[in-house]
């Protein structure tokens, strides 16, 4: 168990019991190098660890708003850069209603800037801060509080937006996705994402207890069956390019209703609903060559 | 008096001297008029590496602020520079950056805001921030710019305070004046590198948590105290730019009788009436005071938040008539610094009125301002 202690960020912070994107986070951190600095938007993942006066943090760690992190980070570097140091790594995160929606400009004009920053979304699929409202991160189906069940509609009839793609299109050197289900994949990935001398994107699906209506030992499971379903595959581009998708070889499918029915926030799908949500595993199959 | 000669620059040309003087290591900021004469000299000087600080492109004003705000926790100076909308769009980092205890400086080139959209220069962007935590001095001629700029910066260092230092749009940033501009050797002397705490800023060798969450029970400390130190900050105000005035001792006008680091008062010393105002207007109220027949007086107010209630009682101490002209409305109620004025003369038997005029250009003239004075005293 020791290798994967860390006191980047450390036990006793607040987050629901089981939290998906707290697992994620300290995958991600065990990742780090000792020298980094960390802006975080406004989040579950800033709320959880720094109520004052306590702080889950280990490094040197900062949050201004909901929307900035990524300038902040540019800011840092600038700072850092002119200090002459080169070698502590800058690290940017969120989740994805900071990532998609609200900071979205300004993740755009940091990756445009070229700077060395590592930018990583811990994916939610929805608001779960405020109470689960659906982001542009929310998958069709999906009942948030703002895109509820009733008596006609099912949930979300909007599709996630495509980060990796927007990512892709900023020509960003690294770009990845991985899941809460596989730790040691998403250390892997920000290992990877901080050798490239440039922007990088790592986006990590996080299931969150309460905002998927599941239960509090099923985190890990879910971030598994998202990868096996299709739905969620663990992706990887160099320079631009698919250089690994899922875990290849090992990648054995599920159907999507596995990964469905465990989630209270699908549990009133319709038939027609469950059959674009099954194109969508389609598609991701052939597209990612899972 | 100074050793360096006067010479005639533009406004923005002043200010972008004096900063690039002063030696921030970071600046951003985004293009809006009447403000990019400024941070096109510095990105000017970049290109032709006659500078040593980074110039980070933004994509917005919130941008700007929230990069400068991430280099000065990194323990940089930092500078920016905008102008009405982009200082509205600031708005969310700036009460951000004051709550954070970071000691950033910008300039605000004062102009109209939207809507009817509007370029030039009223203080309706300011006025709409004025409690956003910062420090927040206003200038009345480019010396005043280039001094206060440079206090701005010792202040702001000093208290872990923001300062905006406001310059009317275009009658400023774009008008030619003499000036005199200090060398970097005089302005170190005053001002001398940021005063990094271990463990106060971003830094891998002493991790610190910045920018925590505070619930009720912790919150309402830290705007008690940022109450306390932004009240308490007039003494240092007054104090910092008297030791500057020493070190940097410019011409003064003969019709001056107080000037220190929060006001000035210009004019008679029994007058019958004083004009309170703040910037460039302040100006053409003295050529007016000196024309006139009757004894008048300016208050002209260089520090507006935190506001100097004090100093401006015991300068109308010997007046029963305060006429305000403020380039802004207080929409739905009376105008914000007859406001301030209201609250800070609270008991006093003075008959306080106010104008508001130059809104988004309109030509404030000499003439203007006589017969605002002959209808007040009838």
């Amino acid at each position: 168990m020791k290798q994967y202690q860390s006191t980047k960020i450390c036990p006793g912070h607040n987050a629901c019991a089981g939290c998906g994107e707290l697992t994620a986070v300290q995958a991600a951190f065990r990742g780090l190098p000792e020298k980094v600095i960390i802006t975080n938007a406004t989040g579950c993942i800033e709320v959880t660890t720094t109520s004052y006066p306590e702080s889950s943090w280990g490094v040197p760690w900062i949050h201004s708003l909901f929307e900035n992190a990524a300038a902040l980070a540019s800011g840092v570097l600038a700072a850092l850069k002119v200090k002459g140091d080169t070698k502590t790594r800058v690290v940017a995160i969120g989740g994805d209603g900071a990532t998609y929606d609200i900071g979205l400009g300004l993740i755009s004009g940091m990756w445009e800037r070229g700077e060395r920053i590592l930018y990583i979304c811990f994916d939610t699929e929805a608001y779960s801060n405020t109470g689960i409202q659906a982001s542009g991160a929310t998958p069709y189906g999906a009942a948030t509080t703002t895109t509820p069940s009733g008596k006609v509609t099912s949930g979300a009839h909007t599709h996630k937006k495509d980060l990796l793609g927007i990512a892709l299109a900023h020509g960003l050197k690294y770009v990845a996705q991985s899941t809460a289900g596989f730790p040691d994949d998403i250390t892997n990935k920000v290992k990877k994402a901080l050798t490239v001398d440039g922007p990088s994107y790592l986006q990590i699906l996080s299931p969150c207890i309460p905002g998927w209506k599941i239960k509090n030992d099923e985190a890990g499971e879910l971030g598994k069956l998202a990868v096996k379903t299709g739905l969620y595959p663990l992706l990887e581009y160099i320079n631009g390019k698919l250089s690994a998708s899922s875990i290849n070889a090992k990648f054995t499918p599920a159907p999507v209703q596995d990964y469905l029915n465990k989630q209270g926030r699908f549990k009133n799908l319709k038939t027609a609903d469950l059959e674009i949500i099954k194109k969508i595993a389609e598609q991701n199959v052939s597209k990612y060559r899972l | 008096m100074s050793s360096t000669k006067k010479q005639f620059l533009e406004g923005a040309a002043a200010i972008a001297e004096v900063i690039n003087r002063i030696k921030p290591e970071v600046v951003s900021a985004y293009p809006i008029t009447p403000q990019t004469h400024i941070v096109e000299d510095l990105a000017q000087r970049v290109a032709d590496n006659k500078s040593a600080y980074e110039y980070v492109r933004a994509e917005s004003e919130f941008a700007a602020a929230s990069i400068v705000l991430g280099a000065s926790a990194t323990g940089a100076r930092t500078y920016s520079a905008t102008s009405s909308q982009g200082l509205l769009l600031m708005a969310e980092v700036l009460y951000n950056i004051s709550g954070m205890r970071l000691p950033v400086v910008m300039t605000v080139a004062n102009r109209a805001i939207s809507g009817p959209i509007n370029i030039w220069n009223d203080h309706s962007d300011i006025m709409a921030l004025r409690d956003c935590g910062a420090i927040l001095l206003f200038a009345e001629t480019h010396q005043e710019a280039i001094d206060q700029h440079v206090l701005a910066y010792k202040i702001a260092e000093f208290l872990n305070l923001p300062v905006l230092v406001n310059v009317d749009g275009f009658i400023m940033t774009h008008a030619f004046s003499g000036c005199y501009l200090p060398d970097s050797k005089t302005i170190k002397k005053f001002l001398p590198k940021r005063n990094l705490v271990k463990g106060e800023y971003l830094n891998p060798q002493f991790p610190v948590t910045m920018g925590v969450f505070g619930g009720p029970d912790s919150y309402y400390l830290f705007r008690q105290l940022l109450q306390k130190d932004l009240l308490n900050s007039l003494k240092n105000i007054k104090k910092e730019y008297a030791d500057w005035k020493k070190i940097f001792p410019t011409p003064k006008e003969s019709g001056t009788l107080t000037s220190n680091g929060l006001i000035e008062y210009y004019g008679s010393k029994k007058p019958a009436l004083v004009i309170v105002a703040m910037g460039t207007i302040c100006g053409t109220i003295k050529k007016v005071i000196d024309d006139y027949p009757k004894k008048i007086g300016l208050i002209k107010i260089r520090c507006y938040r935190p506001f100097p209630s004090v100093e401006i009682k015991r300068a109308l101490k010997k007046t029963k008539k305060v006429l305000v002209l403020e380039k802004c409305y207080g929409l739905g109620h009376e105008s914000p610094l007859k406001l301030d004025l209201s609250a800070a003369l609270w008991g006093e038997k003075i008959d306080l009125r106010s104008e508001v005029l130059g809104l988004g250009g309109q030509d404030v003239t000499e003439k203007k301002i006589t017969n605002l004075i002959k209808h007040y005293e009838k």
